[in-house]
């Protein structure tokens, strides 16, 4: 519904260099958005994923390095006349103007005449389901009901992409799930190319399409949700989505990318992983296993562990393993086959080896 | 949030009646005594001297030049608050932009004339607009105008040197509110496509009314009971308010009639200020139910 470039690119980013004096804020990062794409940027704080959207928004400007949305540069045009809707952590709606008047704001800033600009407020206001709050001040509405008219008010000129900057992080917990899903809904009815920065790696595996992983101003990781939880392609990208046990080995063989290695683990025994850099002989590596991919069985060959802390959550329960190696977190179901270990049981450990990945340490 | 009515909050905590009135009796006493009861016993005067008599209050709006000093004092605190508005809005908001040392100088330079003695400024004025002053000087010198002009005792005079001494009663309000006012409204405002002037006038502007008001209001208030300034500056030919109270008091003894001057003036900043809350009404501004 949109233009883009030939190959369906919406917003580029190449080569985006930012510097706060001695330190880059971002460092090189180059991407690519999808036409109707929903993009998730990802990372800690101090990552750079704000300034690369601050760059896009056109509240910043970048010492080297190129922006293109629609297949125009964009770099150095200022944010009024990039024609992209933004959402922000809070503050967004303002507050001596009606709810309706906030909404027609966008509209009327492009000249469009009164009727027109009530008409289309109104019909905003209905996506987000909030008719008959139209005349209402800010104030008078809940955080949720003020994220969703700041969503109708950056939607309602069909901008060429919508920014959101934390949008959800002043809201509390079950209203932000609620609001993640809302949020879907609204981008896959209107068809809108998304950038949504975050910190919270739930919310962008939720939400995204593809999500971009930042770390000291660099792309870590640019991928769909299953592809980064299950094949992260860096230590810090395994350990930063979702859970994992990190455990120190010596490489027993050279092995390629995505090959299958023996390794030495921590504390003497041997496991068979596989190798997610290339990796040499003799060389230490980190070996990466999810809480959820260790298997537990009460006897036999494996890995040797003893139940440290049983954690019940309801849904799972999670066991504290003291190995010869590093504890361990191991996630098991609610199925009830090991009943509830005692600290002190023990048990060996197994893990199908794509599950164990190993990288250069 | 939800206080018992009978009790104030501050700061979380709240105060029992008793412990609020101890807490304002200094301020209350000083309130009576020192304002209050001369401001009373005045009004009396000008009521019921000999005995009850509305005789010194027509005499304000009978005789000409009463009226005259009345509408001039108006005139000029308006201008005043007007040209202190338009100065002061600027700075404020460059020093709401502004951090670190560059802050403190602009701040300083905006306290600094607070800190000096209104009698200084005043007389410093005096030295630059006299026939032989630094201003004619440079006129002069430039060539500009043939020979020195009569800066001294007119209205203009008055009207700069009081925005020059009132300055910073617009600016700090005008600062403390536009420095709370969060980055993120004119971004948001930016983002759906406004340029800087819309900006300002759909966003800044607005939501620095409080700021705007309380500044002016101060101002024109403090404007109005003007004394140094316009006695010195502006002479008798520019005679407001506060030297005519002056002159009604300590060199004609006529205390009746110099509480009518002040019930009248009362009466109308009252009504002013009646007016004023009735049309910006600040608590409905921003929505809170």
């Amino acid at each position: 519904m949109r233009t883009g470039t030939g190959n369906g690119e919406h917003v580029g980013v190449h080569e985006l260099v930012k510097r706060y004096g001695d330190v880059a804020a971002v460092d090189g990062v180059t991407f690519g958005v999808r036409t109707g794409e929903f993009l998730a940027l990802l990372g800690p704080s101090g990552s750079g994923k704000t300034t690369v959207l601050m760059n896009i928004a056109g509240f910043d400007f970048p010492d080297s390095g190129r922006i293109e949305i629609g297949g125009q540069d964009v770099t150095w045009t200022p944010s009024h006349k990039r024609n992209l809707g933004m959402v922000f952590q809070r503050y967004t709606l303002f507050p001596h103007m009606t709810v309706l008047d906030n909404i027609a704001f966008p509209l009327r800033m492009r000249k469009i005449g009164r009727a027109e600009r009530e008409e289309r407020a109104r019909a905003a206001l209905r996506t987000v389901r909030l008719e008959g709050y139209g005349e209402r001040k800010p104030a008078q509405l809940s955080g949720g009901q003020q994220q969703r008219v700041a969503m109708a008010r950056a939607v309602v000129y069909n901008p060429e992409v919508l920014l959101m900057d934390e949008p959800l992080s002043a809201l509390d917990k079950n209203l932000r799930e609620e609001m993640q899903i809302e949020i879907k809904h609204l981008q896959r009815e209107l068809g809108v190319t998304v950038i949504f920065v975050t910190h919270d790696q739930t919310e962008a595996l939720t939400m995204a399409d593809r999500i971009a992983v930042l770390d000291l101003g660099k792309l870590q990781q640019l991928d769909t949700p299953k592809a980064l939880y299950e094949q992260p392609n860096s230590a810090f990208v395994a350990g930063f989505i979702g859970e994992t046990n990190f455990w120190p080995a010596v490489s027993s063989g050279d092995a390629a990318a995505g090959s299958e290695v023996g390794v030495t683990l921590e504390g003497g025994e041997r496991a068979s992983v596989t190798a997610a850099d290339a990796i040499r002989a003799g060389q230490t590596v980190r070996v990466a296993i999810r809480p959820e991919n260790i298997r537990l069985s009460g006897d036999g060959a494996g890995v040797q562990a003893s139940v440290e802390e049983a954690i019940y959550a309801g849904s799972v329960t999670t066991l504290l393993l003291r190995s010869k190696g590093p504890t361990l977190r191991v996630r098991v179901g609610p199925d009830g086959s090991l009943g509830e270990p005692a600290p002190g049981t023990p048990f060996a450990l197994g893990w199908q080896t794509r599950h164990a990945r190993a990288y250069a340490a | 949030m939800t206080a018992r009515p009978s009790r104030f909050m501050l700061g979380g905590r709240t105060y029992s009646p008793a412990a609020s009135l101890l807490l304002a009796t200094p301020f209350l006493l000083v309130l009576m005594l020192a304002f209050l009861l001369p401001l009373g016993m005045l009004l009396r005067e000008s009521l019921f001297v000999p005995s009850f008599t509305m005789e010194h209050y027509r005499r304000v709006f009978d005789e000409p030049v009463y009226l005259r000093v009345m509408y001039r004092t108006i005139r000029i605190s308006a201008l005043v608050t007007l040209i202190s508005l338009l100065l002061g809005y600027p700075l404020a908001a460059l020093m709401a932009r502004t951090r670190g040392l560059m802050l403190n100088l602009l701040l300083v330079a905006v306290l600094l004339p607070l800190w000096t003695s209104v009698l200084v400024r005043t007389y410093a004025w005096l030295v630059l607009l006299q026939r032989n002053g630094v201003v004619n000087d440079l006129l002069t010198g430039l060539g500009l105008v043939d020979a020195p002009m009569q800066l001294l005792r007119t209205e203009g005079a008055v009207v700069l040197a009081m925005s020059h001494v009132l300055l910073p009663f617009v600016v700090l309000p005008l600062y403390a509110t536009l420095r709370a006012i969060p980055d993120d409204y004119a971004r948001a405002a930016r983002m759906l496509g406004a340029n800087g002037f819309a900006v300002f006038r759909h966003v800044t502007l607005p939501l620095s009314m409080p700021g705007i008001t309380s500044g002016c209001v101060m101002v024109f208030l403090l404007a109005l009971g003007f004394f140094v300034t316009p006695a010195l500056i502006g002479g008798p030919q520019q005679m407001m308010l506060a030297t005519l109270v002056q002159q009604q008091v300590t060199e004609l003894l006529n205390w009746p009639f110099a509480g009518a001057i002040i019930g009248v003036l009362l009466l109308a900043v009252l009504g002013l200020m009646i007016v004023f809350h009735r049309v910006i009404r600040l608590d409905r501004f921003v929505g809170q139910s």
